[in-house]
């Protein structure tokens, strides 16, 4: 093991601002394992006899299932058994629906049972020994489907003679709320104008991680108990879904897991496959292993939400002042709602987006159609929002001949205004989004905007520029979900840490978390190093979680930009704990008080005289060892555990005004594009990227998340789209058709960065991973800058490949038809 | 007469010599992984994308979900294991890490491997002919900047 070295040296004194590994590039403590090839993917991990699932999938998106026939498949050499929607249907119950009526309705099971909705939506499992085996063996099922009329676009699924997906819940309308927020009619009688935009489309994609789900399932006969060694990254989730369909208490359901290959909230939905996995290895009294295949994975998991903003109407006064918005927000949720309807309360965490204006309603619809089920994305629900905020901020500035730079400046709410209670009452915590903007615009060179404009014009390209600026909320008050169904008794959040100290002085840690490559072994031993004074080396943090060993809570999991105030929360509580054990412990073996003691170089020692000194390991030992003739009443187990639970109340059901998440990150982008006016093409030839997430416990992991995020956005805005005909098939189901980046892809970055401290953490932290999508903003306003000199075509949907771009060079005219300005 | 479907190969990975009876169809990636128990080189996509699965096939890199097992008889084969010595990480390695070129590390074997077959052939690459050589490689953690950074690092 290397040594870890920092720039400061570390001594804890009370009270004492004082150096240390926070705010530290401290290197990770995953590494080692990773870049030799030694990390434990779910994957990589082996027993004996076990059999290999692959499941037989739907050619169609919609159809009757008239009979499954496994007899073939189960008559082929090397097949172990099979499992079909009957016997699902028999050994196990629905999934609990999150929805209030008529979404609450649906039933929905681990394989389709009498029908299939979506193209690629399993409708059996065949297990043998070994992967191709079991591939073979599957295309010996025998389905015979009777094929039904398909509804695969969100805007003709309330359409009369739209097939109904679910006839329990008798409509495709399976949720819909009013959110009404101010006094609209007041905020359009004062509008100097009122620009309408007819409709704009947020498209289907998702982050695409490179490892795809899966599991290998154990089940002991003798007590019941399923082991799960699975890369889904919010197993408390995935258990309170798995354990009422199975039957069974949730301790009964063991989860496992080191390394994951990436998550961005997509593995959070795999539950319908993990039921199947543990129903086949009680049924065949073996472990089963199953790995997604990467078609599968495309077709079938975690789409993220494709949203259409309808009739929009901004009120506007004539410098720009922006007064309020009203628009009907139509959301395709695909064929099940399997963490739906979330995304229809998760938006408005940040319902103003970086803006002052408070009379805002929107119409929130959510439909079912024929394609793959939606679960969350990297920024969730929230991103959709942002970028229809953010369009709504370019369309008005360009319809009005205003600057989009001065807009933002004008109608950002202020540093000064911080905390901010938004129309919905959402507390921003912290902030200065117009020294933000004025960062990242000088990054990019702004003053020297226009000399640049006239060189590319000179070299026959248009170029433009793109703001977007967003907000990550992180640390979700599950309250919020009340807002979708009354009846739910969900609020709050919480997380837990464990840290001990060993007998041989060993720190060990260990976090309810499942982390996906956010590092969070090194950060929580950046901070539990700097409470206890000793050095980053002297702590382990366990890789991984199991649920029989990590202490967790309710909301326990990694997703939703939470880990640097819940998690470390969790971790500073913990430590601060056993360093008040431990200082009551040396006082007794010392002779002092505890207060005489402190914690520094390793060693609890007294303060007056340090020579008096205990070394942690004599700590440990006495404790765990050596504990004869200590005071009955020492309560030290130097053994700790903490619940973080941030400070919420549930949110106003009526009113549905409440304060949905903790803290609120955001992020400034700016983006420069150069378009080829003769074919579309465009290239991204300089980004800058400014984020305030608070107090940085690591900066180049802060860094990192930024970068992540950034390259996932400008993906999504040039070409990642899971694109579907109207018969329902995917047409971008592998890497081939769906065009992830790649390393010739990338613009240069520059980042920036500001830290405005949270008031509400414990640390001043704030959580930031997701980020808010500001590269798609950036991009398409971008664009919509560069075209400009070609007719001034609006820029209405989220992706922008070039034939897109090359349409809206074409025929300016049919994008400008979706936008009216009217005086009042 | 019975068709036959299997093979017995030998191969060297990592300096060391292995024989397997393996089936006609069985890919490089499975051997590596479910043969041989070196699950370091990965699968992200099956179809020969992402590069996970890169390794380096006599001298040359290759991906190998898109090689047979059975075309390796023979050869010589280094993965991601073979590359830090007994006490000390490769300088890619360290490179990597010093410059948070990785995140969840599912990339990062195939990565590091594309990145030591452009060092062997070019010591001194531009940024450009970085990027070049890990157009093969997918990741989408770190948006690759990083992993520009460590690899000019690295090549001193």
């Amino acid at each position: 093991m290397t040594e870890t070295t920092v720039s400061e040296p570390i001594v804890v004194e009370e009270q004492e601002t004082r150096p240390g590994y926070a705010g530290q590039n401290v290197p990770r403590k995953e590494d080692r394992r990773l870049v030799q090839g030694e990390g434990v993917f779910f994957d990589d991990v082996k027993r004996h006899n076990m059999g290999y699932v692959h499941f037989v999938r739907s050619p169609y998106a919609h159809a009757k299932l008239r009979s499954v026939d496994v007899s073939k498949a189960l008559e082929h050499p090397g097949v172990i058994g099979t499992l079909t929607g009957d016997e699902v249907a028999l050994l196990t119950d629905p999934f609990f629906q999150i929805s209030s009526p008529p979404g609450a309705h649906i039933k929905d099971f681990c394989l389709a049972v009498g029908k299939a909705r979506f193209v690629g939506e399993p409708v059996a499992a065949v297990v043998a020994n070994s992967r191709e085996t079991a591939r073979d063996a599957a295309e010996l099922v025998e389905v015979d489907f009777e094929p039904l009329p398909v509804v695969s676009d969100a805007r003709s699924a309330l359409d009369d003679d739209a097939p109904i997906l679910h006839d329990q819940a008798g409509t495709n309308l399976t949720w819909e709320g009013v959110y009404e927020w101010g006094d609209l009619d007041a905020a359009f009688a004062e509008a100097d104008r009122v620009v309408k935009i007819s409709e704009l489309h947020f498209h289907r994609f998702n982050s695409t991680p490179l490892e795809c789900n899966g599991a290998l399932v154990e089940y002991n006969r003798g007590t019941g108990q399923w082991t799960i060694t699975t890369n889904n990254q919010f197993p408390g989730f995935a258990a309170i879904m798995m354990g009422p369909a199975m039957r069974v208490g949730l301790d009964k359901l063991r989860f496992v897991t080191q390394d994951i290959g990436g998550g961005f909230g997509n593995k959070i939905t795999s539950h319908p496959q993990l039921v199947a996995c543990c129903l086949l290895a009680r049924k065949l009294n073996r472990p089963v292993q199953w790995t997604e295949w990467r078609t599968d994975f495309h077709l079938s998991m975690s789409h993220g939400n494709e949203r259409w903003f309808e009739d929009t109407e901004v009120a506007v006064k004539e410098d720009g002042t922006l007064l309020g918005f009203r628009t009907t927000a139509l959301d395709d949720a695909g064929a099940w709602l399997r963490y739906e309807p979330l995304g229809g309360v998760i938006w408005a965490q940040v319902t103003p987006g970086m803006y002052r204006w408070r009379h805002i309603r929107l119409d929130f619809k959510q439909v079912v159609t024929n394609k793959a089920p939606v679960s969350p994305n990297r920024g969730y629900s929230r991103m959709q929002h942002l970028w229809f905020t953010e369009r709504v901020i370019d369309i008005v500035a360009h319809e009005l001949g205003l600057d989009p730079v001065e807009v933002r400046k004008r109608n950002y709410i202020r540093a000064d205004e911080m905390p901010y209670e938004t129309p919905n009452g959402c507390v921003y915590d912290s902030g200065d989004y117009a020294k933000m903007l004025d960062t990242a615009l000088e990054l990019i060179g702004y003053d020297e905007l226009d000399s640049r404009r006239a060189d590319a014009e000179l070299r026959g390209k248009l170029l433009g520029l793109g703001i977007g600026s967003t907000l990550d909320s992180g640390t979700n008050n599950f309250g919020q979900s009340r807002l979708i169904n009354p009846e739910l008794q969900f609020s709050g959040n919480n997380e837990v840490a464990t840290v001990k100290l060993d007998i041989f002085g060993e720190i060990v840690v260990t976090l309810g978390t499942t982390p996906q490559g956010q590092s969070h072994e090194t950060t929580a031993a950046q901070v539990v190093a700097d409470i206890l004074g000793c050095s980053i080396d002297d702590v382990n943090v366990r890789a991984g979680h199991d649920s029989y060993w990590n202490s967790h809570a309710g909301f326990s999991g990694t997703y939703a930009s939470q880990f640097a105030v819940t998690g470390l929360g969790a971790v500073k509580g913990a430590t601060d704990m056993l360093a008040e054990q431990m200082k009551k412990l040396a006082a007794v073996v010392l002779g002092c008080s505890p207060e005489d003691i402190e914690l520094a170089e390793g060693q609890a020692r007294m303060k007056a005289n340090p020579e008096a000194a205990l070394p942690f390991m004599a700590l440990g030992a006495i404790i765990n060892a050596n504990n004869a003739g200590l005071p009955e009443d020492l309560d030290v187990t130097l053994n700790c555990r903490y619940v973080y639970r941030p400070p919420f109340q549930p949110p106003d059901v009526e009113r549905k005004f409440g304060n949905l998440t903790l803290t609120y990150a955001a992020q400034v982008h700016v983006a420069v594009v150069e378009v080829d006016p003769e074919t579309g093409v465009y290239e991204i030839v300089d980004y800058a990227a400014v984020d305030d997430c608070g107090v940085r416990i690591n900066p180049q992991v802060v860094e990192g998340q930024v970068m992540g995020a950034t390259a996932q956005a400008l993906g999504a805005a040039t070409h990642e789209t899971f694109t579907y005909d109207e018969d329902g098939n995917l047409l971008t189901p592998n890497f081939y058709d769906y065009h992830v980046p790649h390393a010739l892809d990338m613009p240069p970055l520059k980042t920036g960065y500001i830290e405005s401290a949270s008031p509400f953490t414990s640390m001043g932290t704030k959580g930031m991973g997701e980020g808010g999508g500001a590269g798609i903003h950036a991009v398409c306003a971008a664009l919509q800058d560069a075209l400009r000199p070609r007719g001034n075509p609006i820029v209405f949907d989220s992706c922008n490949p070039y034939h897109s771009v090359w349409e809206l060079l074409s025929d300016p005219e049919s994008s400008r038809q979706r936008v009216t300005v009217e005086p009042r | 007469m019975d068709v036959v479907t299997s093979q017995t190969i030998g191969v060297e990975v990592n300096g060391t010599m292995y024989e397997r009876d393996v089936e006609a169809r069985r890919l490089l990636i499975h051997l590596l992984r479910d043969d041989l128990d070196l699950t370091g080189s990965h699968v992200g996509c099956d179809t020969g994308n992402c590069g996970a699965c890169s390794v380096i096939l006599d001298g040359t890199l290759v991906k190998s979900c898109m090689v047979l097992a059975i075309q390796v008889d023979g050869s010589s084969i280094e993965t991601v294991e073979g590359l830090a010595g007994e006490e000390q990480l490769s300088p890619l390695q360290q490179a990597f890490s010093d410059h948070h070129a990785l995140q969840c590390g599912y990339c990062t074997p195939g990565m590091l491997m594309s990145a030591t077959a452009l060092l062997r052939e070019n010591p001194r690459p531009s940024d450009e002919e970085i990027a070049r050589a890990l157009q093969g490689n997918i990741c989408r953690c770190t948006g690759y900047w990083n992993i520009f950074e460590a690899i000019k690092a690295a090549s001193g």
